[in-house]
């Protein structure tokens, strides 16, 4: 029922059923105006509950709005906004939220008390797993979701401040008005569809007007001022380390594909000021959830905020002034006051309904919607009527924030609730109702010091105006738990009740953390924000300690749950990570090669031709272009750095084993890296172009790591070098041209006839590329005469059709990473499979690359002890005993007749392929002290897939060992 | 956590790749013995205090940072270039 006709009215539906509401208004107001009070079942025992609050607190009316894959589970009805169409389910009920099979959970309550299932489901063990865990993950539970991908959009934003504003209550809106008119960068967020705060909830007169008006004329104020951001519909869900707040801004409205769902913000800001207010806290008394049964604070905004009438006869009960507010604002909204119960015998009210002081209620009524209640009162019993029961256990301040940093809130025993510890978090201070002061005055008098105060910091002059406002003092007596029988719920939302704390206590659960875990007490959803107080003032009871004592459990971030969409926001799908493409890209694509990653890049496996059905009839036709004609495959991916200046060779002696000032100008070396501790880190070529200019290139997958070590050398150890380095990866289009035809095909694109004596084996320099100034480098990854050409990005996409058309011609053609592997195999190339981290220099037989001439990165660490030796597993070449038995990599190696077990173990293989040009299945590995059992026969067994293969341990460097087709 | 880039300004520490302590400035020379190479390679302090260690601007400048802060409070106290620590 509401008060007024609303002006306009959506449909939307609950559980299927098509109901009004005003668009805009929680759909637990919208609920409650429709008569609905039955919204959920409770977690455990399936337990009828309606809507208990207002806001982001909301214990029970927990729903799934939508279907399908854009379902969404466990939103609360008081923050949900109502919109045409919306679609609303209940949850957690079958077959229907009014006949839930498993309330007959709640009959075996006794038997589910807090930690049955830790004593009860011990025996037999195995049947944990099979049949416990899920039978009770099946009882019990929120909203599912739909196991599908949600295709909504969600985003994630950064933004920067000079003071931020949590919350925009009376001390919100004061604080920023007071640092904007400073002219401070402010920004104002608060979680509320709409900004005031309690101002829109209550009725009360600031500065002469009614509230409502006065928040009307200040965001007015706001709005105008250019230095101001206001974010509603925002929570501030953490404090975080150097001012960085995170926060979920809901966008409300139907979503569409350029309107996310949510946008999770990261907020920088120089000070904050903390405004968040204070959460309304239950009693704890039998059967005190019942449908109808609510917070009196939220019974007065429905009435006062969205008029609604939460009942037709309400009575109230509280332990504080605070609450009688309700009875004067249902009474001036012409709603019928049943009784009003104070828990105080000197509680000092007066009003035109039945006034019941010293007084607590014992029982309640009503299965489905509460229907009566009983109080003690003058040592006797009365049960009154009521389909409404407000009640108000006093306020507990949120103080969540300040504890985001280890911060430690402290008790105070005149408000009976905790209080910030000033400077908790570096940078924000507090304000309002969240400080501890209660009335408005008070709040709008805080805010405005503090951010005056802030902007004085800043050197900004601020003037803290404050309008007059009521200064009613709060006062309460605090009222945990009715004494009686009956189950007297605490933690609604985790279906934990007085009698569970107390069992944790005689259990010896004694640490208000431990008691938590053993009774699930605060651990839902809504993270205890309405029960931590009531169960920790049981706790301290049970175990005769007082409250500072017992002390709180920790609260961490989010304030309110946060989907993990909108944390991700973007790494869906292509979002996950950035894609890099070859300039050959396109007409790779457009060959039907299959792309695979190699690293961010796409790289082509193979270049696939009709009548081929498998991969490696590709792969063997393409290295047979190598070794018998001329291939060409695109290496630009290989992380390409320009070192220049006066020592830039002296920097090449420090990184690389091998010497470099040595290496004359036109020539190419190859190098080998080290870590520090010994290890190899990369390999590759590098040219010298100039006395002063190197291009280094790396492995495609160390390319970042390279540059970063360069950079770390250069400006950590040795800035002393006068050297420069850049990655020019991007700026430079390189293509292999391999094989015997490989000068031929090179001599039709290039515009100067190359030879042996201008161009001989690991000679570089600029060449011109039809017309296009680029570099040449004569270098061999395949064992075969080979050139690198390189081109400005710009031209690689012709050149590299005009050089596979060319080796068309002569009878060779494009290649891809199955053959470039098989290639390099078969000459005992190393890569990553090989130097993955745990090998040394010696071990891949390179031991002598390292200079005795100078220091270098990974000299000394790589003379240590057991580092060198028979003892090491050592880079050799295995040969299939059997021609047509393939190897495997990752499978190890045993001697003959030894067992395949761990201990066993010799070693590794690392990197496998067919031989198409020697005939026989191939494989690289480590063996112990291997390079002295050449010729002997090996156990290779692969205990994975199931593959035992004999093996015959050689040389890695399977084809061509003397080298002379590359020179040739 | 933001750091403050003595060349760009104050950044998220998502701009940044972290390494490890700044003792990687002092590199042992390489006759220096195996206790000072191991030292240098392995040993670490894991103070609950003040630390120093060393930043990469990856995303940024490119400049290695030593970054003074304190691993209990989170405070960051300053940020070096490196280079300049080494001199």
């Amino acid at each position: 029922m509401r008060l007024h006709a609303p002006e306009s009215t959506v449909t939307f539906t609950f559980d299927g059923r098509k109901l009004k509401g005003v668009p805009g208004e929680p759909v637990s107001a919208a609920l409650l105006a429709n008569g609905i009070k039955l919204v959920a079942r409770s977690f455990k025992y399936h337990r009828p509950r309606g809507v208990m609050s207002a806001g982001s607190e909301e214990q029970n009316a927990l729903v799934t709005v939508g279907h399908g894959a854009q379902a969404e589970p466990n939103l609360r009805a008081t923050t949900l906004e109502v919109s045409e169409g919306l679609e609303v389910s209940s949850q957690n009920a079958w077959p229907s939220l009014r006949y839930d099979a498993l309330a007959v959970n709640d009959l075996v309550s006794p038997f589910l008390a807090a930690g049955f299932y830790y004593k009860t489901f011990m025996w037999p063990r195995s049947f944990w797993e099979k049949l416990y865990e899920p039978v009770i993950r099946r009882a019990a539970g929120l909203g599912a979701l739909s196991g599908q991908t949600n295709p909504d959009t969600y985003e994630k934003a950064f933004a920067f401040c000079d003071v931020l504003v949590i919350g925009a209550g009376p001390a919100g809106l004061m604080a920023a008005l007071t640092a904007g008119r400073a002219g401070a960068d402010v920004i104002l967020a608060d979680e509320d569809t709409a900004m005031g705060g309690r101002l829109l909830r209550e009725r009360e007169d600031v500065d002469g007007k009614p509230a409502g008006a006065w928040v009307t004329e200040a965001l007015a104020e706001l709005d105008a001022m250019p230095n101001v951001r206001r974010m509603t519909r925002t929570t501030v869900t953490g404090a975080y380390d150097q001012g960085t707040y995170g926060a979920v801004e809901r966008l409300g409205g139907a979503p569409s594909a350029d309107k996310p769902i949510e946008c999770f913000w990261r907020i920088v800001a120089k000070r904050a000021i903390l405004c968040a207010g204070a959460l309304e806290r239950p009693i704890a008394f039998p059967n005190n959830d019942r449908p109808g049964i609510m917070m009196a604070s939220a019974v007065r905004a429905y009435v006062n905020r969205w008029g609604v009438v939460p009942g037709k006869r309400v009575t109230i009960f509280g332990n504080n002034d605070d609450a009688h507010r309700t009875a004067a604002d249902l009474v001036a909204a012409g709603i019928k006051v049943a009784a009003v119960i104070d828990s105080r015998d000197d509680a000092d009210i007066s009003g035109d309904y039945p006034i019941y002081t010293g007084a607590q209620v014992i029982a309640t009524k009503g299965r489905h919607a509460l229907q009566s209640i009983t109080i003690s009162h003058n040592g006797g019993t009365r049960t009154i009527q009521t389909d409404c029961l407000a009640m108000s256990g006093g306020w507990n301040l949120t103080v969540h924030l300040t504890c985001h940093m280890n911060g430690r809130p402290k008790w105070r025993e005149d408000i009976a609730s905790f209080v910030p510890t000033p400077e908790s978090i570096p940078g924000m201070v507090t304000a309002g109702a969240c400080n501890g002061s209660f009335d408005t005055a008070a709040c709008l008098a805080e805010g405005a010091a503090v951010a005056a105060e802030i902007a004085d910091d800043f050197g900004l002059n601020a003037k803290a105006t404050v309008p007059a406002a009521d200064h009613t003092a709060y006062s309460v007596t605090p009222l945990w738990a009715v004494p009686g029988k009956g189950r007297k719920w605490i933690d609604f939302q985790n279906d934990v009740h007085v009698k569970d704390i107390k069992l944790a206590a005689q259990e010896n659960f004694r640490s208000v953390e431990h008691m938590k875990r053993y009774t699930t007490q605060g651990m839902a959803p809504d993270q205890g924000k309405s029960s931590n107080v009531v169960a920790l003032a049981v706790l301290a009871d049970a175990t005769g300690r007082g409250i500072p004592e017992t002390g709180t459990t920790t609260f961490r971030p989010p304030y309110v749950p946060v989907s993990i969409a909108a944390m991700g926001a973007g790494s869906q799908g292509k979002g996950f990570a950035p894609e890099r493409f070859t300039t050959s890209h396109k007409a790779t694509v457009a060959r039907d090669a299959p792309m695979i990653e190699a690293g961010l890049w796409y790289r082509p496996s193979y270049f696939p031709q009709k009548g081929e059905t498998h991969w490696q009839q590709s792969c063997d036709r393409e290295v047979g272009y190598v070794r018998n004609a001329v291939g060409v495959c695109d290496v630009s991916t290989l992380g390409k750095i320009d070192i220049q200046g006066p020592d830039a060779a002296a920097l090449l002696d420090f990184v690389y084993t091998n010497m470099f000032s040595t290496v004359k100008v036109g020539r190419v070396r190859y190098g080998l890296m080290l870590r520090e501790d010994g290890h190899v880190m990369d390999d590759g070529t590098t040219a010298r172009l100039g006395e002063q200019h190197f291009v280094m290139t790396t492995t495609t997958a160390a390319a970042g790591l390279v540059m970063r070590h360069l950079e770390f050398v250069l400006q950590v150890l040795r800035p002393d070098l006068d050297a420069k380095v850049i990655s020019i990866t991007e700026q430079w289009a390189q293509f292999a041209v391999a094989g015997p035809q490989a000068r031929a095909l090179l001599n039709t694109v290039l515009d100067q006839e190359l030879n042996d004596e201008s161009w001989p084996f690991m000679a570089c320099g600029e060449v011109s590329v039809a017309g296009v100034s680029g570099r040449l480098f004569r270098i061999s990854f395949s064992g075969e005469h080979a050139y690198e050409v390189a081109v400005p990005s710009r031209y690689g996409d012709n050149l590299f059709r005009m050089l596979t058309a060319q080796a068309e011609v002569m009878g060779g053609g494009p290649y891809g990473m199955e053959a470039l592997n098989v290639l390099r195999i078969e000459k005992g190339f190393i890569t990553h499979a090989e130097i993955h981290g745990r090998t040394t220099a010696f071990d891949i037989g390179m031991a002598r690359m390292i200079s005795a001439k100078k220091d270098c990165i990974g000299k000394s660490a790589a003379a240590r002890p057991g580092l060198l030796g028979e003892g090491r597993q050592q880079l050799v070449g295995l040969r299939a005993k059997g021609r047509d038995h393939a190897l495997t990599a990752g499978a190890h190696l045993f001697e003959r007749q030894a067992a395949a077990i761990r201990v066993n173990s010799q070693g590794y293989t690392t990197s496998v392929c067919y031989s198409p040009t020697l005939k026989t299945h191939l494989a690289l590995g480590f063996l112990e002290n291997g390079r002295a059992r050449h010729g002997e026969v090996i156990k290779l067994r692969d205990h994975l897939r199931d593959i035992t293969e004999e093996v015959e341990v050689c040389d890695p460097v399977f084809f061509d060992p003397t080298g002379g087709r590359a020179r040739g | 956590m933001r750091i403050t880039c003595p060349n760009c300004g104050e950044r998220d520490r998502r701009e940044f790749y972290y390494q490890g302590d700044a003792l990687a400035l002092g590199r042992p020379a390489d006759d220096a013995g195996l206790d000072d190479w191991d030292d240098y390679l392995h040993n670490r302090d894991n103070p609950a205090g003040d630390t120093r260690d060393l930043w990469f601007h990856e995303a940024g400048c490119g400049a290695w940072l030593v970054v003074e802060r304190n691993t209990v409070t989170h405070a960051v106290h300053a940020a070096t270039l490196a280079e300049k620590v080494k001199r």
